[in-house]
């Protein structure tokens, strides 16, 4: 089986080798990849959008539509996990041999975090409103948000975490933040523009049409930086626990 | 030769060996936690090689996710079940 | 004749070539290995060596980062040059690919939860075994 299977990737690597003969050169300016539309994007992205980063103008404006939908992918796999790990009662206790032991409580552990989480917090907001200007956006903001909470839970234990943020407090936010993205499409479809064509927001907000761009990406941004931060919590807590939210790692 | 290659092509010499090492050793160790471990290690030179190549909010996300999230993720499961592999 | 330009791919593009080990490590993890959460190491090594396919085509030589610099390309400036800053399509496709990625492995492992929660095991043979009983 195993050496059926080495010759069998062999074989797939020296087909991708013999592929790989057309490929432009790396690097190559002129190559299929780099001419066409990303040429535009690059000259026209900051003078229709205002935003200097063009990894967030792409991602939020010109493929809003695509990100939304990868925002209601990572919230449905959150809803999966849920479905499949999620009990009320543990009956299974027998099966489950090697559970991890907490071993007394990690006084150095619990003041660093207590240290930590709010500088996290902090620049994961940071990450989030200036992702315009410098690497960043709602994904990563999000992530790091997430993250935050996760430490407080490793840190202390789950039940006194989740007396601080409820598990219904994190579903509620992972579904708010598709519902402020698709919101802000509907909006701006009831100001007489196309669905998540920032552009109608100019005349609601007293702002230029330009600038209109750059704050509902803003807005957006939020949205998917909600829904991250819910669904990345909330697979942590469903995969550290086994499914009961009893005790964590 | 390549007219357009990387500026910094000795960072890359040094950066690709050690993923493709970390990628054999997450697959051949046989004790699952620190097969995750080293995929975490794995996740973020994964990041260095992408900053290096400027894309810096793709490293930025795989430096949060990757080595960040994802490893938490899998060394929760890992503690979960039974921690030797037979392969 | 050929053997020199294969050569010579391997050593100058070595990007594409570091991207086809990857390939092939994570296809032979995935098949092979008989351990499910080596499975989905194996899954995972084989999408981030996409992810690095897809950046390795995006670069251009000499550019910079895809952030423009402060006080060009607006109107009464002097126009962006496209070859100055790297190509921002392959970025943003593979930005949401790792988030994505990220949700997908906690389903794969909530489903490897399970499995160990009814067979007691993750190894492959022995859940086909105990599957038969």
């Amino acid at each position: 089986m195993k050496r059926l299977t080495l010759f069998l990737v062999v074989l797939l690597g020296a087909y991708l080798v013999w592929t790989t003969q057309d490929l432009p050169d790396w690097g190559d300016p002129a190559s299929p990849a780099n001419s066409y539309l990303s040429t535009h994007y690059i000259k026209k992205a900051y003078e229709e959008t205002s935003v200097p980063n063009l990894v967030t103008a792409v991602l939020a404006d010109y493929r809003g539509y695509d990100t939304m939908f990868e925002t209601v992918v990572v919230f449905c796999a959150g809803l999966a996990v849920l479905t499949i790990l999620r009990r009320t009662k543990r009956k299974h206790k027998k099966n489950v041999k090697f559970r991890p032991q907490r071993e007394g409580v990690d006084i150095i552990l619990q003041n660093a975090a207590r240290l930590m989480i709010a500088p996290m917090q902090l620049f994961a907001l940071y990450v989030i409103a200036h992702g315009h200007h410098s690497p960043g956006g709602g994904f990563q903001g999000g992530v790091i948000l997430g993250a935050s909470f996760i430490l407080l839970a490793l840190a202390y234990d789950l039940k006194s975490t989740l007396r601080r943020f409820k598990e219904n407090t994190v579903l509620f936010y992972s579904g708010l933040g598709v519902l402020i993205y698709a919101g802000i499409g509907v909006i701006s479809l009831v100001l007489g523009g196309n669905f998540l064509a920032y552009a109608a927001w100019g005349g609601l907000l007293g702002i230029s049409e330009v600038e209109a761009h750059s704050y509902g990406m803003l807005g957006v941004e939020i949205g998917v930086a909600f829904t991250v931060m819910a669904i990345m919590f909330s697979l942590y807590l469903d995969l550290a626990s086994g499914g009961d939210l009893d005790e964590g790692l | 030769m390549n007219l357009y290659g990387s500026l910094l092509w000795q960072f890359d010499l040094l950066i690709i060996p050690m993923v493709i090492i970390c990628a054999i050793a997450a697959l051949t160790i046989r004790d699952l936690l620190s097969a995750t471990v080293v995929f975490g290690a794995y996740s973020f030179l994964m990041c260095l090689l992408w900053t290096e190549m400027l894309a810096v909010d793709v490293a930025f996300t795989e430096a949060a996710v990757g080595a960040g999230v994802s490893t938490i993720l899998m060394v929760a499961t890992a503690l979960h079940i039974k921690r030797k592999s037979k392969d | 004749m050929y053997m020199e330009s294969l050569i010579s791919f391997i050593v100058t593009e070595y990007n594409y070539s570091a991207a086809l080990i990857l390939i092939m490590i994570g296809m032979y993890g995935m098949i092979a290995k008989n351990n499910l959460l080596k499975k989905v190491i194996g899954m995972s090594i084989f999408q981030s060596a996409i992810i690095l396919f897809y950046i390795s085509i995006g670069y251009k030589g000499g550019a910079s980062i895809p952030i423009i610099k402060h006080g060009s390309g607006m109107a009464d400036h002097a126009a962006i040059d496209p070859t100055l800053y790297v190509n921002p399509l392959p970025h943003v496709l593979m930005l949401t690919a790792i988030v994505v990625g990220v949700a997908t492995l906690g389903v794969a492992l909530a489903i490897l939860q399970k499995i160990y929660r009814v067979h007691g095991t993750i190894e492959e043979d022995e859940i086909l075994e105990s599957l038969k009983e």
